[in-house]
């Protein structure tokens, strides 16, 4: 565990949170989020000329051959800035498995075009009936020739309404909850038989229902073993939830200083309502509780990337599970602590308790991480 | 569980339940259970038929065209309506004003408004907070001043929930400069309608416009809009909050939530099984009802002394707000991830199928918006500094 930045990360600190400060004010992300589009490409393609999206890709591909820790840099910044761009779905859940399972050309090709700004991506792997359970799948693949298939049904997709390609999990083998015979398969986000139900979620991302029918791709649409893509799953799951922990701080670190000032300025009954001792302790347990959250990201960032997957999945877990409960506090706390205002929509106070609630049932809930913890 | 009420209570939750099943229209209950919008329509429609059984505003009194419930039949109604789905009424006329006019109104006040609120004719909205005045309401700035026959008030109002539908307001402004802030408020009552006010909606988050900020320019009305005694609006509007306070406590709504929870949780699968036989999420719900039978009973305990409400008031506000938040987090533990897809509408579109399930689009917006019963009504900070000071702190 290292508390320490090194200098690729300071000036990746200073990149994205100018980034966030002057191109991600408030009102910039009201009218971001007011767009039809769920994202601005405008943005996206600044990211990619920053090199925000190519963190943890190969120099060779464009990127700036970074690692995990320096990712959680530039994804706390977005925390802060609550930023609704497909950050999550491409650069660290899709970068994060084509890193792992892919090779040769094709690997060199995506991550390139993900650097550049010009791929977007998304996992599809949740269902309407798996909840947060990974090995529940009831989507197919059915060989047919030298083609695949695919027939069924992906639920909240996160990034799936404007993703370039998706990440489609389907059972090649096994029943529903078998864990093995999931496959994973590289597919166009508009190829004939996928119909998408874009929404945008309690944060503000863009996600969609997605259904596949009759979904034909070559065999070499195949992302990863075939019938044994559920250890990558869960390895892109942990990621998730490990990039969910780094936004979060960012988040409550943000919410927690406007709270402060807030107590400071509101004044009510002749005095600073920070002057009553109720708000003092509650604002106090705020702030425990975000320093709470901020240990347990270190351990999240060190266990991202790791191989071994019980150690991984603790790790991940405890440290999703603290986040979820500071994110409580610290959101429901914020909100409070501003009486009416805070339920205003025209304060990004309200919009900080969105993301923390969504990022509370994103990879996993509490229950789903106490259990997972519990039993390892 | 349910609590044992006496033989003579059970026949009139029979006939309530009759009576609601029979005359409430099924798209207004099924609004109502899935935590749609209630249109000013609906509520009309629904207090149309509660006026002509004489069941319209339950808590008055016969002489005032109330049914004149006693104690247990006046919670059971309450109950019983909820969890049938009729929508609740709303409190600024039939159970913030109205008290006050009982208790203060002209006879006159008390003959052209009482009807016209109990048939929803008048619907009120509530002008007290300012934008510098919400928990230290006494500190108003809003002033009306003498002129003539007349009073002409200038000032802005917060947070007037439903000003967009209401054609009455009563609210409270500055008629003393000169003394203790409490003794220099009066409370006032007139039409929305009068020339110089100006009402704005505030987008709460989430999505929806519930509440407005309210500008008052040189707004005339004549001295029969005074309540009571002039400087005397403090003293009302103590009164008038203790009855805002107990009906914020909505018992009634969260044993229909709770039951809902339970059904949803039981169809909703997690690793094969109902997630309502999931240990840990089984005793967190089970948590909140003992709460709420608990406070269920307290209630009964508040009816029963009977007066003008006093502490009792704080605590129902305190921990039926609390309750309230509880219920909503556990329905989003409940959704999973079906409570991310967020719409503001609440599902109420015409054809689509619903993400998810079908309650889930109403969790999310219903969560977020429910943090607001701890904020207002006074805050449960607030109700927590009278409970103390009440016990000699
Ligand atoms: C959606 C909505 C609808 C509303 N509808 C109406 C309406 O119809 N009519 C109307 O008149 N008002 C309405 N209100 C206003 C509501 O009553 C106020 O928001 C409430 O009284 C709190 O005031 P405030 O918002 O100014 O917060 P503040 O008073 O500024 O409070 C901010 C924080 O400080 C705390 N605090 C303040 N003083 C103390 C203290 N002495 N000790 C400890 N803590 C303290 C509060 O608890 C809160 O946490 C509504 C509000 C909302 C959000």
């Amino acid at each position: 565990m290292d508390f320490t930045l090194t200098e690729t990360q300071s000036l990746l600190k200073d990149t994205a949170e100018r980034l966030v400060r002057e191109k991600y004010t408030f009102d910039e992300r009201k009218k971001i989020v007011a767009a039809d589009e769920s994202y601005s490409k405008a943005l996206w393609d600044e990211f990619a000329s920053l090199g925000l999206l190519g963190v943890e890709i190969d120099e060779d591909c464009g990127g700036i051959g970074g690692s995990f820790a320096d990712l959680a840099i530039v994804l706390e910044a977005f925390g802060r800035g609550l930023v609704v761009e497909p950050y999550l779905s491409t650069v660290v859940i899709g970068v994060g498995l084509i890193n792992t399972a892919d090779k040769g050309d094709r690997r060199k090709d995506l991550l390139t075009q993900v650097a550049a700004g010009t791929l977007t991506l998304a996992l599809a792997h949740g269902e309407p009936k798996s909840r947060y359970s990974l090995e529940h799948v009831e989507t197919r693949a059915r060989k047919d020739g030298g083609d695949y298939v695919i027939n069924g049904a992906k639920a909240v997709v996160i990034g799936g309404d404007s993703a370039d390609k998706l990440i489609v999990s389907a059972r090649t083998d096994g029943n529903a909850t078998d864990r093995n015979g999931v496959t994973l398969f590289l597919v166009d986000g508009n190829a004939a038989g996928i119909h998408k139900r874009a929404y945008r979620n309690m944060d503000d991302r863009g996600a969609a229902e997605i259904t596949f029918e009759n979904v034909r791709v070559p065999e070499s649409a195949v992302l990863g073993p075939v019938g044994g893509a559920l250890p990558l799953i869960e390895a892109a799951n942990d990621r998730g939830a490990a990039a969910l922990c780094c936004e979060a701080a960012g988040a409550m670190k943000a919410v927690n200083e406007i709270t402060l000032e807030y107590l400071k300025t509101r004044n009510q009954f002749g005095r600073p309502i920070g002057k009553f001792q109720v708000l003092q302790h509650r604002m106090a347990d705020m702030a425990m509780a975000e320093e709470q959250a901020r240990s347990m990201v270190y351990l999240a960032v060190d266990f991202a990337n790791e191989p071994d997957a019980a150690e991984r999945a603790q790790a991940i877990s405890a440290a999703k599970v603290q986040i979820s409960h500071s994110g409580q506090i610290v959101g429901r706390g914020a909100v409070q602590l501003h009486g009416g205002i805070g339920m205003t929509i025209e304060l990004v106070v309200g919009h900080y308790m969105r993301r923390l609630t969504s990022i509370e049932k994103m990879f996993g809930d509490i229950d789903w991480h106490i259990g997972r913890f519990a039993a390892a | 569980m349910d609590l044992k009420y006496p033989e003579r209570a059970a026949r009139f939750a029979d006939e309530v339940r009759a009576f609601v099943r029979k005359e409430l229209p099924a798209e207004i209950r099924d609004k109502v259970q899935r935590r749609q919008k209630i249109t000013p329509e609906d509520q009309r429609t629904w207090q149309r038929k509660l006026c002509d059984k004489g069941w319209a505003c339950p808590s008055w009194p016969k002489e005032y065209g109330g049914p004149g419930f006693d104690v247990m039949e006046r919670m059971i109604f309450d109950n019983i309506c909820s969890e049938e789905g009729a929508p609740s009424a709303l409190p600024f006329g039939e159970l913030m004003i109205s008290p006050v006019l009982f208790a203060v109104g002209s006879p006159e006040q008390k003959a052209q408004l009482l009807p016209k609120i109990r048939t929803l004719e008048y619907w009120f909205c509530q002008g007290f907070s300012e934008p510098g005045s919400g928990s230290d309401l006494a500190s108003l700035r809003t002033r009306a001043v003498q002129d003539g026959d007349d009073w002409v008030i200038n000032g802005q109002k917060m947070w007037t929930s439903g000003a967009h539908n209401a054609n009455w307001i009563f609210m409270l402004v500055r008629t003393n400069t000169e003394v203790k802030q409490q003794e220099g408020i009066s409370m006032f009552v007139f039409p929305m309608s009068t020339p110089g006010i100006t009402v704005r909606p505030i987008v709460t988050m989430d999505g929806e416009h519930h509440t407005n900020e309210t500008f008052f320019d040189n707004v005339r009305v004549p001295k029969t809009a005074l309540i009571g005694e002039v400087n005397k609006g403090w003293t009302y509007a103590k009164l008038l909050l203790g009855h805002e306070r107990t009906s914020i406590a909505r018992i009634g709504q969260s044993k229909r939530e709770l039951r809902r929870l339970k059904a949803l949780a039981s169809e909703i699968n997690i690793t094969g099984a109902p997630l309502m036989d999931h240990t840990p999420f089984r005793d967190r719900v089970a948590a909140v009802e003992i709460e709420l039978l608990a406070l269920e009973i307290t209630a009964l305990r508040a009816i029963a002394k009977g007066g003008s409400p006093g502490v009792e008031a704080n605590l129902l506000k305190v921990k039926g707000s609390e309750i309230q938040q509880k219920l909503t987090e556990l329905f989003m533990d409940a959704a999973g991830p079906y409570g991310l897809p967020f719409d503001p509408d609440r599902g109420l579109h015409d054809g689509n199928e619903p993400i998810g399930f079908d309650e889930a689009a109403s969790l999310g917006p219903n969560y977020l918006m429910t943090r607001v019963v701890t904020i207002y009504g006074g805050s449960n900070e607030i109700q927590r500094n009278i409970v103390s000071k009440t016990l000699g702190l």
